[in-house]
């Protein structure tokens, strides 16, 4: 039985500083930071990080590690994300959630606390000075940050079968998971506008890097969970989105087709013939029609693939349920949007428009293109398939369709203003959170498995949080409501 | 005055207009149109200044 498929959303945001002579992105990321968190800031709990560490058993001759930069600035806030400074983009890491739909809720409410930091920014810059952030994976010119999925993973099975079954997945997933791109980098072929921000940034099946050549499928062994248990699956192919249906999309039928890939329901030979360029064939054209060739012989359209993946999940919601994949409801809700955007794909993207980003955004590139007479060269498109990912609520033009009535929400405002203090209940981010909101000041510092508090007396307490599922609020609301003092909850955890 | 009262509905516009001819599809055509020109010229108001000069000075050193 496949393990719960506990998630989360790692986000680099694309960072500048305006009005600035020499604008240092680092500074400028910590700035948001320090201006967002005005209590103390959480320190990092270090001591079980390895990215290095690869899961197919070896680190390969040259491969570069990622370095684990402990100096920047970095804080855990009390809805329990891990907000801080990587390499030189401000990330926001949700809290772990059970559920695709809680996620939509927690990475939205990413959104909005990268706002509300722009705002406190604004407040201690010298005047015309500004930090504009940007929810998207590409400057355009060749450089490109990450957004990245992790999902609990099985440990029992093995990496090679994950790889096999996951290469076309996320070849395919691509037509509701991209953002949409204006033109094409890193020596791909040029294009008007394509499907993906990141495809054309992949150079590798499988490894371990995540900024050179990067793999489709990321083999970094890190699982900040039991490890005799656990993997993380950690997803590097995705495209940052804003639209809650790409990301419910997303997120949801991932889940869904690792538990199946974990009970072992892939029945026939779904992979693809050189997966590397089969992305970007997939990627450059908006019309869904481009085929791939099928490692069984034949050819087939993203789209099709994708029909095979949904006859699967299909499947296994009927035969196993989709207990591990956040529940019934929300795994049917999933199944149900997948199958509908599927089949709006193959007979006409367009109707698309105010769910998919990509779709979306093509839609106002072609009102303007129509408009004004433009060219795909012309800057007036790439600005706006920039200023689209704007997370300022004034200049956002994602949010201006919102506004409009164009784009369909699936959360609440009033939900994501919530997650932006309060953890999701069904994790262990729900301990981590409210240890962090009650006693702020004993808490020293935290990982996704730990939290180090200072209890009054040496030496400090580490308390381990290996499983991802405990601390939830059904376990430890009741604990927190008998204890004063985290040196009697460190008490009673420890009895 | 009771609070039920205070939040009773308006009473509902008037038939005709509720019962007014659905638009000819020529029609309704024009009104997206114009939603959709109404949509872009509000884009046009918060869209950055020199499109050109913004989008080259957007790079970004430095990732995952």
């Amino acid at each position: 039985m496949a393990v719960p498929k506990v998630c989360g959303i790692e986000t680099e945001y694309g960072v500048a500083l305006r009005g600035a002579a020499d604008a240092n992105p680092v500074l400028a990321s910590s700035m948001l930071i320090n201006g967002y968190v005005e209590h103390r800031k959480i320190g990092w709990d270090f001591d079980d990080e390895s990215p290095g560490r690869d899961a197919r058993g070896f680190a390969r001759e040259g491969a570069a590690p990622p370095e684990v930069e402990t100096h920047l600035v970095n804080t855990v806030l009390t809805n329990g994300a891990r907000y801080y400074v990587d390499h030189a983009h401000p990330e926001y890491s949700t809290p772990e959630c059970s559920d695709a739909l809680e996620l939509v809720c927690a990475d939205k409410a990413g959104e909005r606390v990268l706002a509300r930091s722009m705002q406190a920014a604004r407040r201690i810059l010298p005047a015309g000075q500004e930090i504009v952030v940007y929810k998207n994976n590409s400057d355009g010119k060749g450089n490109s940050y990450g957004t990245h999925e992790n999902y609990l993973v099985d440990r029992s099975v093995p990496f090679a079968t994950l790889v096999r079954h996951l290469l076309p997945w996320f070849v395919s997933r691509q037509v509701f998971t991209g953002a949409g791109k204006v033109g094409a980098e890193n020596g791909a072929n040029q294009v008007g506008f394509q499907i993906s921000q990141r495809a054309d940034f992949f150079e590798e099946e499988v490894g371990l890097e995540t900024t050179l050549k990067r793999p489709i499928v990321n083999t970094r062994d890190e699982p900040h969970a039991d490890p005799q248990k656990y993997r993380r699956l950690h997803v590097i192919a995705g495209d940052a989105n804003l639209c809650e249906v790409a990301t419910l999309l997303k997120v949801g039928t991932t889940a869904i087709v690792l538990a199946l890939i974990e009970d072992e329901f892939v029945d026939k030979d779904l992979s693809v013939v050189g997966p590397v360029a089969a992305m970007r064939v997939v990627s450059h054209d908006p019309t869904c029609r481009a085929t791939v060739e099928l490692g069984d012989g034949g050819t087939c359209t993203a789209v099709e693939l994708q029909y095979e993946f949904l006859r699967l999940a299909r499947k296994y919601a009927d035969e196993t349920g989709l207990e591990a994949c956040g529940g019934e409801e929300v795994g049917n809700l999933v199944l149900d949007r997948w199958e509908a955007t599927l089949g709006a794909l193959e007979r006409d993207p367009s109707t698309l428009e105010g769910q998919l980003d990509w779709v979306t955004k093509l839609g106002l590139l072609r009102a303007y293109v129509e408009r004004d007479g433009l060219d795909w060269e012309d800057s007036k498109l790439s600005l706006l398939d920039l200023q689209y990912h704007d997370i300022r609520p004034d200049r956002s033009l994602y949010e201006r369709l919102v506004r409009a009535g164009k784009v369909e929400r699936l959360v609440d405002e009033a939900e994501v203003i919530t997650a932006m203090t309060e953890p999701p209940s069904s994790t262990r981010a729900f301990f981590r959170g409210r240890c962090l909101a009650r006693w702020p000041d004993a808490i020293v510092a935290a990982n996704w498995d730990s939290l180090i508090l200072d209890v009054g007396s040496d030496p400090l307490r580490r308390i381990p949080m290996l499983e991802p599922l405990r601390g939830s609020k059904a376990h430890v609301d009741a604990l927190f409501e008998e204890c004063t003092t985290p040196a009697e909850l460190v008490a009673r955890l420890a009895s | 005055m009771p609070e039920r009262e205070q939040k009773k509905k308006p009473a509902p516009k008037e038939r005709v207009e509720e019962t007014a001819e659905v638009d000819a599809p020529a029609k309704q055509g024009e009104k997206i149109k114009e939603e959709l020109d109404d949509l872009l010229d509000e884009i046009d108001s918060v869209l950055e200044e020199n499109a050109e000069e913004f989008v080259r000075n957007y790079v970004q050193k430095g990732g995952e």
